[in-house]
């Protein structure tokens, strides 16, 4: 029963690409002078987008969905969607962090391999067909990210996130591995379509109920929704800049994968159960996400609590359970992971050397210094508040609709509210930089890198663009679920 | 006639004119320039929406629509009528005077300051012209972007908490009224506004809705007890900051309660009409007592701003009661264009207004009363134009001040004795703290050394004060074109009213 089909090689070949891509990354950047470290750049970048060239390429027909490998690997609209802006972010988060890692003698060939190893699991876990699949993705994504935080080797601070990082995120692998050998106890099987099938006559549903809730704790820490999110602020404040950039941005289209197969994919039967677990753990990071980020002054930290609303916000798509309400959380990840890599992308734009630029106060008069890039911080913070015309809105407002048009009124109203609590610390972000004058006058210089300039420039324009014109990809995320 | 799509120019135009003013603007000069081209651009653009407007017929006219995003049916969908064509020519008549009332005092980051303004100027046309809900709700809370703005950096002293105050305050009011859209679009499956009207509601999800629109609506007018924002708003303020916010950002919630709450939930709007009228006249006694003891001038505008705009919402919602239970759709119409005079009216006296207290403040960068007194000594054009703007906020006959009032206080009448004697309690109490602002800061001695040396207006002032007193005085003394454009836009209004939904 088990055979090899040569056939299902040509579903996998982006990832070959860029496996392939990434060893020969890694024996030429062995004899590269650090001086040299460019080349190591615009190979990664190439690998990146020769490996997404495969993936568009490569796309089945619409509402077609391949299955490779016996059902381990899944080859549909979801997947290539989700490799598509995976691999769009890593190769951002690679433009935005190059300057920051060179100016701290960070810039050196394991950055960029981790980073392609990490981009390599993603694209594994969310073309993931089978628990065994799904983990493995998973796990080369997590031990990928756990070595990239702690990459500044002298820092205290990022040795400390990397160790919290990496004992919660293994405590949490634990916890979905466990829940994984319940459910293939209970059923029998690995493969998500075959568990899928067979929920409806198991002979112990309370060991399915008990994997169930064990992969949801599993899926929560990945995601940082809360009450699992305690590692995410610490790694993404002790995590240098460039990291962060990285792990705040196409990590969130990977967990939206990993749940969405999971949860959907395998455990479907089981939606009126996780259902609303999912709507008491949106309740609770819409909650802690916006409290908690009201009383803090640093600005990486600030974004790491509002990314756990913005998981809050997310999980509203899945209320339903209803392929609208996926295909809204999946188009929810795409437009959070662009605005937080602006975010992101301009911490590390203004932070000199001996100068992280990461406390709020640090952007006092950013719109004196430099309108430009003030505008477009400004852009991305209204973005993830919500305002329109700005793409974070239409997110929003698709969010809500899933879960209003699910029954789920009450939850949408919480979400609001929340929102309206969270509004004031992206305003506070804006008011540091436009109402206060910078401390001292002589301000830093702009970094001399230009294609960072440039890529973040087009990035924040995106968003208002996309604010406009989100019709496409919200047809093309509808199209992926069928719709 | 050549399709133009006026409306879409009018929204763009300044926006577009925005961009180029911050492209260009370097040199402050080459900013002022600029940005007053594109204003009058864009007034000059909204006389064909005037001239072009067949009144007689009224109905939608101008329109335009576009599929903007299939798979939810929401259109980029524009269309005026009557009340729309007023309210964009107020705007941009307003927009242009404002832009040049702000060469003089603007003088740090002119080029931000003259971009935020235009596209303010864009996003509130865009507001009175949209007929799809998405794309209304998408510029009635884009508006906020640069309207914070402009309080947080030309600001006054406070202008850090005003504005914030500002921002979150309306935007929790328009937020759940964006729950109310996202319900009524799972009800119709598409978001225009007339599909909204049509669609059959009960009485229990009626009344949901409306209480959405009203927190989203009633904060914007401001109505009483949700209207502490403004006097915050407008102190902080720069001058062309409070005249645009007074004279045309409080008529988008009016302008809302007449596209939202009375079309699409009439019944519950009936049934708690007796909310927002005990409000309004709440409005129109207590604020005028409020309004009368402040010492601040801008202050005191803000609050009479206040108990203006409560002629407002009580003219609109008297009608209910009008069609309803007393069957006379003659004085609901009275209301209702009352209503919309009123507006209009305020939208010039207010910022005829706030654009007055600008000129003293430029003088002395004093806004507290007492620092004043005797400026018709010095200034004689200025008291002059200052006492008819007073008296138009009185609402003396021959200015549009009366018109507005007189016509709500009319239809009040027709329902209920005493809701009209409140309501004209007004005459009293607004003249009280008019009439006694003019005398302590325009006549008596001049008692303040710095006033003495003040100069009467230049040029630049001359041209947006007169402009409003020529606005005050036509609209006073033959208000019969303004009646005229609306009277068969609030005619469909009035009988959509009679049309019980449940």
């Amino acid at each position: 029963m088990m055979s090899f089909n040569p056939n299902d090689l040509v579903a996998i070949l982006p990832e070959l690409i860029l496996l392939g891509a990434t060893c020969a990354i890694l024996l030429i950047d062995l004899f590269l002078k650090p001086s040299q470290r460019d080349v190591t750049h615009w190979m990664s970048i190439a690998a990146l987008a020769v490996s997404a060239c495969f993936v568009w390429q490569g796309a089945p027909a619409a509402g077609q969905g391949l299955s490779a490998f016996n059902g381990m690997f899944l080859h549909d609209g979801i997947s290539v969607v989700l490799k598509q802006f995976v691999l769009l972010m890593s190769g951002l988060s690679l433009f935005y962090g190059r300057n920051y890692m060179r100016e701290r003698q960070l810039l050196i060939g394991e950055y960029y391999l981790l980073i392609l190893f990490a981009t390599l699991g993603m694209m594994l876990l969310v073309s993931a067909g089978s628990l065994i699949s799904a983990y493995l993705g998973l796990e080369l994504l997590a031990l990928s990210s756990y070595a990239l935080v702690a990459l500044n080797r002298d820092s205290s601070v990022s040795a400390e996130a990397a160790i919290k990082y990496f004992v919660l995120g293994a405590l949490a692998s634990g916890l979905l591995l466990y829940g994984m050998s319940m459910i293939y106890g209970a059923t029998g099987t690995l493969d998500l379509a075959r568990i899928s099938a067979s929920i409806g006559q198991v002979e112990h549903p309370g060991w399915l109920a008990f994997g169930l809730i064990f992969l949801i704790a599993g899926i929560a820490f990945k995601l940082g929704a809360a009450p699992f999110h305690m590692w995410l602020p610490d790694v993404y404040q002790g995590a240098p800049t460039a990291i962060t950039v990285f792990i705040g941005s196409a990590p969130k289209l990977a967990a939206f994968g990993l749940a969405y197969r999971l949860l959907e994919g395998g455990l479907g039967g089981l939606s009126e159960h996780w259902t609303l677990m999912l709507a008491i753990l949106s309740v609770f990071s819409l909650a802690i996400g916006n409290l908690f980020a009201i009383a803090q002054s640093n600005l990486k930290r600030m974004l790491a609590y509002s990314t756990i609303s913005h998981v809050g916000f997310l999980l509203l798509g899945f209320v339903g359970a209803s392929p609208a309400g996926f295909s809204a959380a999946m188009f929810y990840a795409i437009s959070y992971s662009l605005t937080a890599a602006v975010a992101f992308g301009m911490i590390g734009l203004l932070a000199r050397k001996g100068f992280e630029c990461e406390e709020i106060e640090d952007f006092k008069g950013l719109n004196q210094r430099s309108p430009w890039y003030a505008g477009i911080m400004a852009i991305a913070m209204f973005s993830l508040a919500g305002v329109p015309p700005l793409f974070g809105f239409f997110a929003k407002l698709l969010v809500l609709k899933a879960a209003i048009d699910a029954g789920f009124l009450w939850l949408a109203i919480v979400a609001i509210v929340f929102a309206i609590i969270g509004i004031y610390y992206y305003l506070r972000v804006v008011k540091v930089m436009y109402f206060d004058s910078a401390a001292d006058a002589s301000a830093l210089p702009l970094p001399s890198d230009v294609p960072l300039r440039w890529v973040i420039s087009l990035n924040g324009l995106a968003l208002i663009v996309l604010g406009f014109a989100w019709g496409p990809l919200f047809d093309w995320c509808n199209r992926a679920f069928g719709i | 006639m050549a399709q133009w799509p006026l409306l879409s120019v009018l929204i763009w135009l300044p926006i577009a004119g925005a961009i180029l003013v911050l492209a260009l603007g370097r040199d402050p000069r080459v900013a002022r320039w600029l940005s007053v081209l594109v204003a009058l651009a864009t007034l000059a653009a909204s006389i064909p929406l005037y001239l072009g407007y067949d009144a007689p017929a009224g109905g939608m006219q101008f329109i335009e629509s576009h599929a903007w995003i299939d798979a939810l049916k929401v259109h980029y969908a524009l269309a005026a009528d009557g009340i729309s064509v007023a309210l964009i020519v107020l705007t941009t008549f307003t927009s242009v005077l404002v832009i040049i009332g702000s060469w003089g005092p603007i003088d740090k980051r002119v080029s931000q300051y003259m971009a935020a303004m235009l596209a303010l100027e864009g996003m509130l046309i865009g507001v009175f012209a949209a007929t799809d809900a998405l794309l209304f709700y998408v510029f009635f809370e884009a508006m906020l972007i640069p309207m914070f703005i402009i309080i947080g950096i030309w600001g006054g002293p406070r202008r850090v908490y005003a504005t914030l105050k500002f921002f979150i305050y309306t935007f929790l009011g328009s937020i759940f009224m964006l729950i109310g859209l996202i319900y009524l679009h799972m009800k119709t499956g598409e978001f225009s506004l007339q599909a909204f009207a049509q669609a059959p509601l009960g009485p229990s999800e009626q009344a949901w809705l409306f209480f959405a629109f009203l927190i989203a609506f009633a904060i914007k007018v401001p109505m009483w007890p949700v209207h502490t924002w403004l006097p915050d708003a407008h102190v902080e303020a720069p001058t062309g900051g409070s005249v645009i916010l007074a004279a045309i950002m409080l008529k988008v919630g009016g302008y809302g309660f007449i596209r939202f709450s009375l079309p699409i939930t009439p019944d519950a709007s009936q049934e708690y009409a007796w909310v927002v009228i005990a409000m309004s006249l709440v409005a129109v006694v207590y604020i005028g007592y409020v309004a009368l003891v402040q010492d601040d001038m801008k202050k005191l505008i803000a609050y009479s701003s206040i108990a203006h705009m409560a002629f407002v919402t009580l003219g609109l919602f008297i009608a209910l009661a009008l069609v309803r239970v007393h069957g006379n759709p003659d004085a609901a119409r009275l209301g209702v264009q009352g209503a919309m005079v009123q507006m209009i009216s305020h939208g010039f006296v207010s910022g005829a207004m706030f654009s007055c207290i600008g000129v003293l403040y430029d003088r002395l960068h004093s806004r507290m009363i007492r620092d004043y007194g005797g400026v018709v000594n010095v200034m004689p054009w200025f008291g002059a134009f200052f006492v008819l703007f007073a008296m138009a906020n009185c609402g003396l006959p021959g200015t549009s001040g009366f018109v507005g009032e007189f016509m709500v206080i009319l239809a009040a009448f027709q329902d209920n004795f005493w809701i009209a004697a409140v309501a004209a309690f007004t005459l009293i109490i607004g003249a009280a703290y008019t009439l006694w602002l003019v005398k302590r800061v325009i006549f008596g001695e001049v008692t303040n050394p710095k006033v003495a040396k003040f100069e009467d207006l230049d040029a630049r002032e001359w041209i947006v004060l007169g402009s409003f007193a020529a606005a005050v005085l036509a609209v006073g003394v033959y208000p019969k074109p303004l009646t005229d454009l609306m009277d068969s836009s609030v005619l469909q209004i009035v009988n959509a009213l009679m049309l019980s939904k449940a």
